[in-house]
């Protein structure tokens, strides 16, 4: 037996709300894989942590979207009964663990933007983002220092070192352009105050990334060509793995309740 | 490191034999004095903890694997969020009880390459494998229950590092014990398929948590010791009967039966459980278990593929060091 996907009223505030979401929820979803296999224990700590977080940050926008939905469905119905095409988070953020260098570039990708999105929503004129994006900030400033340091380290540590850190950053910079985009239906709600444009974020954002970049002794690429589609739910091949581990309970067992 | 600012160990060897000071140890211990990191201790003694604290620290992060297996698939966001800070917890007791074994004078290095090599051991219970979602209830209930019959009386341990870390584990067992309990609870009340599973995991578990209290009192090797050091407050099988005394009401609460048709309460309350297959146990401690080899792949593997990074991270802190020193000279 199968279990039917829920359907979403995506309107612009939903769906601004999903995005959010299933961001933190892939990404913390990730992080959670790396549980009891990380280089050293302080590192199991430190990835289970940013993955609570995310969790956490999730849980408190996917209750937002059904409350402003309103028609019935809930955290883990976002969570466990939408597929690949109703996804929408980033495409940075489904992508593999790879190595520790290439889930640290990710992590320091995403929380650097991250950050800078956070503390710019907690002007939002929408009460409920702007206490979830306050809440938020605090755990992205904290996830920026944890990956920035580890980017330094690994980028001047060893020749092994520098070389898979410069690797996952060639690899995995064609995702973050995505960060930055928006479509009509944001763009609605940036002008009414409530959501963020993401645009005059990115100087801010690439000056960081560049600072810390450049003190591991390290290089970004050249190429600016930008990969998009994960806010519109074409995503990588890698997601539909990850959604039939992450539901495969509720799949199973309609109905039943943990 | 932190053991570099104790006193080394190597003064015991020469002292093993000295009666005096061994006598006034035994008169701290008797009154019920705390042993700290720089007292003078016998040698034995301090192979004795820092074996049974390695063992501990060792269990708790071996045990972060059975459970993990569940993290990506538990069954709703909660239950994800919650299993997730479980085994962190486990992983912050493994650190908190190297520490406390590095106290003793050999470093997480020695100790973890010791069970990597697969010369230390660790708990038996986490070479059986975890098939659904009922097996983390079951070990946040029964195992984490033995868990702490096993570990409250430590908190009164002679050993001062040790019952600390102690205190602080316990409590958070207790609650990874009760969100267990709670697990089963909602597996029972659910669907038949759930109550099904609920059983079946009982079923599997119920054996290999009894065996967690070691083999029977005349068979057991270290206990005379161990108790004079206060190390052991209690036998394996006094704590082995408090823990079914204590666990057969909550099964009846959840409606589950014990996989023991046999078993029966003595006039005394208790309940007396039928014979142990004290066979498997020996299969597992020697390495035959459902899942010794994996477990050990496993930490071994994320060992090896962690090698780099702990290699980068020490580089970098030398290369550090050394542009400080250059810019002192400047």
């Amino acid at each position: 037996m199968t279990v039917a996907n829920i359907t979403v009223s995506e309107t612009p505030l939903v769906l601004y709300t999903l995005r959010r979401a299933d961001d933190a929820l892939i990404l913390g979803h990730r992080l959670s894989e790396w549980c009891g296999h990380a280089p050293m224990l302080e590192e199991d700590m430190a990835l289970a942590n940013m993955g609570l977080d995310l969790l956490g940050q999730a849980r408190e926008l996917y209750a937002y979207a059904a409350k402003v939905e309103g028609r019935g469905n809930d955290e883990d119905k976002f969570a466990y009964l939408r597929d690949v095409r109703q996804y929408r988070n980033l495409l940075l953020l489904e992508q593999p663990n790879g190595d520790f260098a290439r889930t640290m570039v990710r992590q320091f990708f995403y929380a650097t933007f991250a950050d800078l999105y956070w503390r710019a929503m907690m002007r939002s004129s929408d009460a409920t983002l702007a206490a979830i994006a306050a809440k938020s900030e605090k755990e992205s400033a904290y996830h920026v220092r944890h990956s920035s340091e580890w980017i330094v380290r690994l980028g001047d540590g060893t020749e092994e070192s520098h070389r898979r850190v410069q690797s996952a950053i060639d690899e995995l910079w064609a995702f973050t352009g995505e960060m930055f985009s928006v479509d009509d239906s944001e763009r609605g709600l940036i002008d009414a105050g409530i959501g963020i444009d993401p645009a005059p974020l990115r100087s801010q954002w690439l000056k960081t990334i560049t600072g810390v970049v450049g003190e591991a002794t390290l290089a970004l690429p050249k190429n600016d060509w930008m990969q998009q589609g994960g806010r519109s739910g074409r995503h990588s091949e890698h997601l539909g793995h990850l959604l039939s581990e992450l539901q495969s309970m509720p799949r199973t067992f309609p109905g039943a309740t943990w | 490191m932190y053991t570099q600012a104790l006193n080394s160990s190597e003064g015991e060897d020469r002292n093993v034999e000295d009666a005096a000071r061994a006598a006034q140890f035994q008169a701290r211990i008797d009154a019920d004095e705390r042993i700290e990191p720089n007292d003078w201790m016998p040698a034995a003694y301090r192979k004795t903890l820092t074996r049974q604290i390695s063992q501990h620290a060792h269990s708790e992060i071996v045990g972060m694997l059975p459970e993990g297996n569940w993290i990506t698939r538990a069954p709703s966001l909660r239950r994800k969020a919650a299993l997730l800070a479980k085994v962190q917890d486990e992983c912050g007791h493994g650190l908190y009880l190297y520490a406390a074994a590095e106290t003793l004078g050999t470093s997480r290095e020695e100790l973890v390459d010791l069970m990597l090599a697969g010369k230390a051991k660790y708990s038996s219970i986490f070479n059986y494998p975890t098939l659904t979602w009922a097996d983390i209830g079951t070990i946040g209930w029964l195992v984490d229950g033995a868990a702490i019959m096993n570990q409250i009386p430590l908190c009164r341990c002679s050993y001062g590092p040790y019952a600390r870390a102690m205190i602080r584990v316990c409590k958070e067992e207790s609650f990874h014990q009760r969100q267990g309990f709670e697990i089963m609870l909602m597996l029972c009340r659910g669907t038949d398929e759930q109550k099904a599973m609920a059983q079946d995991a009982l079923n599997r578990w119920w054996w290999p948590v009894l065996m967690m209290f070691g083999p029977p009192d005349q068979a057991s090797q270290h206990s005379d010791t161990s108790t004079k050091w206060k190390i052991k407050r209690f036998s394996n099988d006094e704590l082995r009967q408090k823990f079914v005394d204590a666990t057969v009401p909550q099964a009846q609460f959840l409606g589950l039966s014990i996989p023991d048709p046999g078993m029966k309460q003595n006039e005394a309350g208790n309940w007396e459980y039928s014979a142990i297959d004290w066979e498997e146990f020996k299969q597992v401690l020697s390495g035959n278990g459902p899942c010794n080899r994996d477990r050990l792949a496993a930490r071994r593997k994320a060992h090896d593929d962690g090698a780099w990074v702990r290699e980068a991270a020490m580089a970098y802190a030398e290369k550090r060091r050394q542009r400080a020193t250059l810019q002192a000279a400047e």
